[in-house]
């Protein structure tokens, strides 16, 4: 099967409930961006557009906003810290916890966290972690890996999670009503917000300019996990800042709308610094760790705009390739139209290895359409897959191009072939010359071949005035 | 994608595309009838081939570029061209800027900018919004409307003229916006992946039993009919060109 790109290979293997799930959930997902954006917005072009201009602004004066950013935050109480690999990340974060003496803490849902495989990193070096977001909770007892940005379970159903629960003694009894899943989950997860002693966050959006932090959930989870705790730390990929609070409205109203079809996220959180003295509560430090992990190389290639990313999951939900193959078949935390470009860049060493992710799309568009910051994926797949032939890359089933070359640059042989090649009409699909055309032909079955008739049609007419 | 204005000619060069040249005369023919009817004359250079997209999403530019060249050459000059696809209208002013980013070329410059695909040509170029054609029998027609042709004026363009047809009803059908599956070489590449998204298609556009599918890319049709007829459910399916010119009394 080495001839099978690996994308089409594990989407023939999934099963029907997964793959029913998948279809359902990112279905529902695009139907619902449609209707919301659509209600509220007469052009909701021109706010991607803007929204994207914004980030592309950004990304171009990085280094400006992130020194604002640090002196900002650090004005405000917190502590900064730059991570340059995703060693220095993991390994700065421990030391924060162990400067703290934390041995448990919660972690509500953060992707640059998941990019780094954070948790089973603190639970090797003997902290107690938790997910507190309800799918990455459920995540955490599968021992399995999120498949979505936003809905990391979409590949689950609810019979499947009734299962885990009580395989895991969340639940007492077989209980698959989605309600009593979340209470079930909710009574668990309480009592460990007040045993924690830190909260680990990601960031949606830092402002440059007044070092706020922003953090979206519908749980309410991110803001548990800080209200006992005495120590909180964000992890936040470089890309996450934004100029000015002016910005954030932009980016809330699409990031809600893009990402569940909601017009606000439930909870957002604006987060000024630590506790302050006339606070009765809250986290009385907080650590920003921004990651670096590859994103200035990103920055340095021509699929800078990948940057722009705020994680909403849109690409994913109306990706038809995504919707087929499920997360899991792109073998990264980042899934889908985003991860096909992220992935293969984000981690540079690992390129060839994560070739063939660009090439698992039908270049239709949809992402780039319902994209809220405007990344031209499809743009960034192609200049991947250019990058791939440059660097030699082996990819499985790939059809050599230099014969068209020949042909398509030769007229008087193109007309030629046009003509020669009716001899396909009476030829059965088991000569096909090729291995993948006789794949191709087993499920389709190609038109008659009328080749250079339509240029004799033309000089009959021509002949005829 | 370009939105720029593009120049509107009176005499156009027709890039013919390689699926008409090899399985779709008719398509070629409608569009030379149709555009003829309009009072536009046809220029067809011999010469013409293909305009590389294969090798360009395959990842091998430098053959696609070769390729891109060629067909910029062929159809030099300040004539409008003018392609009854989206997608090779699209690879022309977007795929080629792409793969010539770092080897500027003026040819590809100037075919960039007078490309025209055909429906997008005669709404927003002509400036002709309805179709004063006619259906003898009253015909629902489902549209799919093509991904290259996403960012243009296309999609519009053949829903203008379609609904105006007498006897037609353009239907609507679910997940429209979903692609039909071909991707040209990733049909070849991803033969499941493929398979289920045109059936999938399909089973959205059969839903409504249209009497007609229609669409501005051949290649999408051939991709779902070649489906359709393994899978015992073919349909009749026509480029939307064909239709304007089976309306007219030519």
């Amino acid at each position: 099967m080495s001839n099978v790109q690996p994308i089409d290979l594990y989407a023939r293997q999934i099963s029907d409930e997964k793959q029913a799930s998948v279809i359902d959930g990112s279905s529902a997902g695009t139907e619902k961006r449609y209707a919301v954006l659509g209600k509220d917005y007469k052009d909701p072009d021109a706010l991607r557009k803007l929204a994207g201009s914004i980030k592309d602004h950004t990304l171009h004066h990085l280094d400006h906003y992130l020194e604002k950013a640090e002196a900002a935050l650090v004005k405000n109480g917190a502590h900064v810290h730059f991570a340059d690999t995703d060693d220095d990340a993991r390994n700065t974060i421990l030391e924060i916890l162990r400067s703290h003496g934390v041995t448990r803490l919660t972690k509500s849902k953060s992707m640059a966290a998941e990019e780094i495989h954070l948790n089973p990193f603190l639970i090797k070096n003997g902290i107690e972690c938790l997910e507190s977001d309800l799918g990455e909770f459920i995540i955490q007892l599968d021992n399995d890996e999120p498949s979505h940005i936003v809905k990391p379970i979409i590949h689950l159903n609810r019979r499947d999670i009734a299962k885990t629960f009580l395989r895991e003694g969340v639940s007492e009894t077989y209980n698959d009503d989605p309600r009593t899943i979340t209470t079930q989950a909710r009574v668990h997860l309480r009592k460990k917000y007040f045993e924690a002693e830190a909260g680990i966050t990601g960031a949606n959006f830092v402002s440059a300019e007044s070092g706020r932090l922003v953090l979206v959930t519908n749980e309410g989870n991110a803001r548990f996990g800080m209200a006992p705790t005495p120590v909180h730390i964000a992890l936040v990929g470089i890309e996450k800042i934004v100029p000015t609070d002016r910005d954030f409205g932009v980016f809330l109203n699409l990031l809600g709308r893009s990402a569940t079809g909601q017009q606000l996220t439930v909870y957002t959180q604006f987060i000024n610094g630590p506790k302050s003295a006339n606070q009765p509560d809250g986290p009385e430090h907080m650590h920003v760790v921004f990651m670096n992990n590859g994103r200035t190389d990103v920055l340095e290639s021509n699929c800078r705009e990948i940057l722009r990313c705020i994680r909403c999951g849109a690409c994913q939900n109306v990706c038809p390739v995504y919707r087929q193959a499920s997360g899991h078949a792109y073998r990264s935390n980042y899934a889908g139209p985003v991860g096909a470009v992220l992935s293969p860049l984000l981690f540079g060493d690992r390129f060839p290895e994560l070739a063939d992710l660009p090439k698992a799309s039908s270049l239709c568009g949809a992402c780039n359409e319902v994209c809220p910051v405007d990344i031209p994926i499809p743009d960034l797949l192609l200049r991947l897959r250019d990058k791939a032939k440059r660097e030699k890359v082996h990819s499985p089933g790939a059809i050599p191009m230099t014969p068209f070359g020949t042909l398509a640059t030769s007229p008087s042989l193109w007309r030629t072939a046009m003509t020669m090649s009716k001899a396909m009409n009476h030829l059965p699909i088991e000569v096909a010359p090729v291995k993948p055309l006789q794949d191709w032909l087993g499920q389709r079955t190609l038109p008659d071949w009328h080749g250079g008739d339509f240029r004799k049609w033309l000089k009959g007419r021509k002949e005829k005035s | 994608m370009s939105t720029t204005a593009r120049p509107v000619t009176k005499r156009v060069l027709l890039m013919g595309t390689c699926l008409c040249d090899a399985f779709y005369d008719d398509v070629a023919k409608a569009t030379v009838q149709v555009l003829e009817h309009l009072g536009v004359t046809v220029e067809f250079p011999e010469n013409q081939t293909c305009c590389g997209q294969p090798a360009f999403n395959s990842g091998d530019w430098a053959t696609s570029r070769k390729v891109a060249k060629h067909c910029a050459s062929v159809f030099s000059g300040d004539q409008s061209v003018v392609v009854p696809s989206g997608s090779c209208a699209a690879m022309n002013f977007h795929g080629n800027l792409l793969q010539f980013e770092e080897h500027p070329d003026a040819s590809i410059d100037s075919l960039a900018k007078r490309t025209w695909e055909v429906l997008d040509f005669i709404v927003n170029g002509l400036g002709i919004t309805a179709w004063p054609g006619e259906f003898k029998e009253p015909t629902k027609i489902a549209f799919h409307r093509s991904c290259h042709s996403r960012g243009t004026g296309t999609g519009e363009a053949a829903m203008a003229l379609l609904s105006s047809i007498k006897n037609s009803e353009v239907l609507a059908f679910g997940q429209a916006e979903q692609c039909c599956g071909f991707g040209g070489t990733f049909s070849v590449t991803f033969p499941h992946i493929s398979g289920r998204m045109g059936s999938l298609k399909l089973d959205h556009v059969l839903e409504h039993k249209p009497d007609v599918l229609t669409s501005g890319d051949m290649s999408c049709l051939m991709h779902l009919d070649g489906l359709a007829r393994v899978q015992g459910r073919a349909v009749p399916y026509k480029h939307v060109i064909q239709l304007l010119r089976d309306s007219l009394p030519i």
